[in-house]
């Protein structure tokens, strides 16, 4: 077989698992998005790994970490994701923005409302 | 080595090619579709196929261990989150942001530069599938001989992210815990009071 149609296939697979990663807004979805990628980047592991003849194995079993971390990795961001939910009553990415800067704005009466909002974050934090 | 031409392909690559087809419509409707229940089980499709991929390329164990974990466990945990953070079940019309448009490009952008490079690089390149390389013996012995040490490591950081996951997504004894959660946090305390004996009368406030 040419080692070109499992890479091609993979890149394909990596393409459309960035596009679902930065279009996507629920951050379940973003997680199936980074599933595609990491199974992406497993099929060219182990295309080489076939293609090389590897004694070591090292491209099948870097699959079977790869793998496993993504296991680990799902458990520790829907356990993140949940508390999220709790938290906010609601999942999307892109609500998120409290570590964002708070955009430059130039008059004073701009920042004393950005101000307004964060004690009313904080409020509503503690509550 | 003259590698054989693209204009006359064997059985595994037609075959390979066919499930490829399938892997990625999958995939794409996985990352586009508005129902989100859908889209995990979309996921499974594509991750299936990759498993049938596996197989053509004769990594056999690869193959077995994606279909146990990623179909039997990772698709589970995702339909758990789907559920346990109420996702609609219908059509969602902001299962997309907004800046739909520059994702794409940039999908496609990395697409074609990825396609590019790749067809340019391995053009010639041939895999020789005639001896089997991927048997469960083989892994076997590779993993237990040369990668015991990493293989060891991993089971240390599969435990640290379980007991991370279980830190995280604990409710912590607020005013607007909900009376199951109290139920099985009681549960808890009887099937280990030694164990929670320390941390006990923090929760009670």
């Amino acid at each position: 077989m040419h080692l070109v149609y499992p890479a091609v296939l993979a890149a394909l697979l990596f393409s459309i698992g960035l596009y679902g990663v930065l279009a996507r807004r629920n951050a379940v979805l973003v997680l199936i998005s980074v599933e595609l990628m990491l199974n992406a980047v497993n099929l060219n592991l182990v295309a080489f790994d076939v293609w090389l003849r590897d004694t070591l194995r090292a491209g099948q079993s870097l699959t079977l970490f790869t793998i496993a971390v993504a296991a680990a990795e799902i458990g520790i961001g829907l356990a993140i994701v949940l508390q999220v939910y709790r938290n906010r009553a609601g999942s999307n990415v892109d609500e998120l923005r409290d570590l964002a800067e708070p955009p430059p704005t130039p008059t004073g009466a701009g920042a004393g409302s950005d101000a307004a909002e964060a004690d009313a974050d904080k409020a509503e934090a503690a509550a | 080595m003259t590698a054989p031409g693209f204009l006359s392909p064997t059985g595994v690559e037609i075959a390979f090619v066919l499930t490829g087809l399938v892997t990625l419509g999958a995939a794409l409707v996985a990352v586009t579709t508005k129902q989100l229940v859908h889209a995990a089980l979309w996921l499974v499709v594509a991750l299936g196929g990759i498993a049938v991929e596996y197989l053509l390329l004769t990594a056999e164990f690869v193959a077995w261990v994606q279909v146990l974990i990623y179909v039997g466990s990772i698709v589970v945990l995702l339909l758990f989150g789907l559920m346990l953070t109420r996702a609609p079940v219908g059509r969602s019309p902001d299962a997309d942001s907004g800046n739909r448009w520059v994702a794409l490009a940039v999908a496609l952008a990395a697409a074609a530069t990825l396609v590019t490079v790749v067809v340019d690089a391995f053009r010639t390149a041939w895999i020789d599938l005639d001896t089997p390389q991927g048997s469960t013996q083989a892994i076997g012995e590779a993993l237990f001989r040369h990668w015991v040490l990493p293989f060891e490591a991993l089971s240390l950081l599969l435990l640290a992210a379980l007991v991370g996951a279980i830190v995280v997504s604990r409710r912590r004894g607020g005013p607007d815990a909900s009376d199951a959660q109290d139920a099985s946090d009681a549960q808890d305390a009887q099937d280990a009071p030694d164990a929670r004996g320390a941390v006990a009368p923090e929760e009670e406030r």
